[in-house]
């Protein structure tokens, strides 16, 4: 087990920065989560710790030590690939074994840790199969056993879920989640889905432009956002936002609700022209305006429960809302959040 | 929509006006002309060769009398034609050798990056590209008994004196190693294509894998790359067996298949018999001597890699 850190990484492909100053530190056994747009940096980042990819600048801290000019394997980590670049002319076995053989460790010894890596992950009864007779998922799993066989000191991620259908990519998430719980194994996880980062992060680092616009944990980066991009890249639908005085109001759909259903009395209180419903089952959301403000994107409210049997909000109505003023968040004209106490 | 529904109703047609819209029809009516033009060029002299190798047919006396097996049994017993199918081997093997090394380096080499690296990929084919005979006979200078710039060259810096310098197409095995070499500079372009081709369609994912894994160039190389990329490789190594195998060009304007048969290979040795001296059956009976022999080994390889199939 180790902590990362890195001191101030850039990279740049050809005069472009990919990577632009990113300082972050995932302290021993921390599920730390990589979220951004595609194209961020925070794939080629990752590939920086691992030692695949050469920073322009700034320095790699694994354990305590500086590990600029030490190669990929003498890192101590393990890495898990998108599409998991398992090796297809190998059986399982000899897929996982293969970090093993690299090290030169007994080969006694590497059946003993084929076989608890195997058990671990349920795969014990594919080991002789080869890679292109696996599911998806199977595959999965194989990479992460590969990955965990010789017990490294930093598991590296790099959107392991994508290739996964929805109903996969549930389990699988839950099962990384308590597998990286179970084992403790400092990790850091790449993905460009909120809903992975939210549901398996101890903390979230929301990149764009090849810099961290915030570092928090999932409550922190949601109800707490730092700027204009976080606040919108994170939550389905984004967070609405009103231009006033120069800068930006924003709130959060759920906290849109009808007037009557807030009992406080310091609220900010809209006129809310509905223009379309969409019913999702558990939840209804509506799109439309407000009077008085000027946004570029249309404003969405979710409407709680009690609303969305009954339809008592239609298109081509408007309402009386409003938000708490607890809930709400001002921007600066550059995007920056701006505290008011 | 009453105007459409009515227009719709066609006429009665004849059965036989949109026969070409007919898949059955139509495919077989556009590969033919490909079957008749390698039955007539391929085919049907093959069928000839085969009947001419067991005849007694000579350009002076065309008896298509058939002798069985007569002439087969003719050449093998003939120490030059055993000598021939040694060298045969020898020349194809040496040669498909020296293309995979310099191949898989050439490769490796095109595959970094570097300024000009578009420029070289396309020089690169020259050797592939230039008419044999034009190769050959630049070749054939620097092979020379007298005017050899590679003697030259070794004498110059003081490694060989003008006595020792070696004689390159008059000594037997040197002659055999020089069809070789300029047979394995024309076949490396071509194995740099295919090893290109096969190494840039790995993943990346995979061999990133391995860096992590801990697997150095060396293992990389021939635990990852190799293994992954056979397939293409021996496809590429067939087609480079059976083209050398049945060449005669090289040797032809080189040596000539000298001095004394050292040279001398299956198609060349076929060429000789069966066109030069004129013994039409004898020479179709050497030529037809490749075809077992190309198609054992055809079959060999492609069942390895149907095995090894990823």
């Amino acid at each position: 087990m180790a902590a990362i850190s890195t001191r101030d990484i850039t990279k740049e492909f050809g005069g472009v920065a990919a990577v632009n100053g990113i300082s972050l530190s995932v302290p021993d056994g921390e599920f730390m989560v990589l979220l951004g747009p595609s194209g961020c940096g925070k794939t080629t980042f990752l590939r920086i710790i691992a030692g695949l990819e050469k920073q322009t600048g700034g320095d790699v801290i694994i354990g305590g030590d500086v590990v600029n000019d030490i190669p990929p394997r003498a890192r101590g980590i393990a890495m898990m690939f998108q599409s998991y670049g398992l090796y297809p002319h190998y059986k399982v076995r000899d897929n996982i074994a293969f970090p093993l053989r690299t090290q030169r460790v007994p080969r006694a010894e590497i059946e003993k840790k084929v076989d608890w890596a195997s058990q671990l992950l349920g795969i014990d009864h594919l080991l002789d199969r080869r890679p292109r007779q696996l599911s998806g998922g199977e595959r999965q799993r194989v990479a992460l056993a590969r990955a965990l066989v010789r017990e490294p000191t930093v598991l590296l991620l790099d959107e392991p879920l994508s290739n996964l259908d929805a109903k996969l990519r549930a389990s699988a998430r839950n099962e990384i989640k308590q597998f990286q719980q179970r084992v403790g194994t400092t990790t850091v996880y790449v993905t460009h889905d909120q809903v992975e980062a939210m549901g398996m992060g101890d903390r979230i680092a929301v990149i764009d432009h090849g810099r961290i616009r915030q570092v928090g944990s999932p409550a922190a980066i949601y109800d707490d956002p730092a700027d204009r991009f976080v606040a919108t890249f994170v939550g389905t639908p984004p967070m609405n936002l009103l231009a006033c005085n120069g800068g930006h109001l924003g709130f959060r759909p759920e906290n849109l609700l009808p007037r009557d259903m807030i009992e406080e009395s310091e609220v900010t209180e809209f006129s809310f022209h509905v223009e379309r419903a969409e019913y999702l089952g558990s939840e209804r959301i509506v799109y439309g305006r407000v009077d008085g403000f000027e946004s570029t994107q249309e404003i969405t409210a979710k409407l709680p429960p009690a609303h969305v049997a009954q339809e008592s909000i239609r298109p081509g109505e408007a309402h009386d809302f409003a938000v708490r003023n607890s809930a709400l968040c001002h921007f600066d004209e550059h995007g920056n959040r701006v505290r008011r106490h | 929509m009453v105007a459409l529904a009515e227009k719709a109703v066609r006429q009665k047609t004849s059965r036989f006006q949109f026969i070409l819209d007919r898949p059955t029809v139509l495919g077989p009516l556009f590969v033919s002309p490909a079957i008749l033009y390698v039955f007539a060029l391929v085919g049907l002299p093959f069928l000839l060769a085969i009947y001419y190798s067991v005849s007694a047919y000579t350009i002076y006396s065309q008896s298509y009398r058939f002798v069985g097996l007569r002439n087969f049994i003719d050449i093998v017993q003939n120490p030059i034609f055993l000598q021939t199918l040694v060298n045969t081997f020898i020349f194809t093997f040496g040669s498909q050798i020296i293309g995979l090394i310099l191949g898989k380096f050439g490769a490796l080499l095109l595959l970094r990056p570097f300024p000009g690296r578009k420029l070289v990929r396309g020089l690169i084919i020259l050797p592939w590209a230039v008419p044999v005979a034009l190769a050959t006979v630049a070749w054939q200078w620097m092979f020379d008994s007298l005017y050899s710039v590679i003697n030259w060259t070794l004498i110059a810096m003081g490694l060989l004196t003008r006595a020792d310098a070696p004689n390159w197409l008059g000594n037997p095995h040197l002659a055999m190693l020089c069809v070789i070499i300029i047979n394995g500079w024309r076949f490396f372009p071509f194995a740099i294509v295919i090893f290109l081709a096969g190494i840039t369609a790995i993943p990346q994912d995979v061999l990133d894998a391995a860096t992590v894994d801990g697997a150095g160039f060396w293992r990389r190389n021939y635990q990852i790359i190799l293994p992954m990329i056979a397939p293409i490789v021996v496809v590429g190594l067939v087609f480079g067996i059976v083209f050398t195998f049945t060449d005669l060009s090289i040797v032809y304007l080189l040596t000539n298949g000298g001095p004394v048969n050292a040279t001398s290979v299956l198609g060349f040795e076929g060429f000789q018999v069966g066109i030069v001296s004129g013994d039409v059956a004898h020479g179709a009976a050497i030529s037809l001597f490749m075809l077992p022999v190309l198609f054992v080994l055809t079959i060999v390889m492609l069942r390895a890699i149907r095995r090894q199939e990823i």
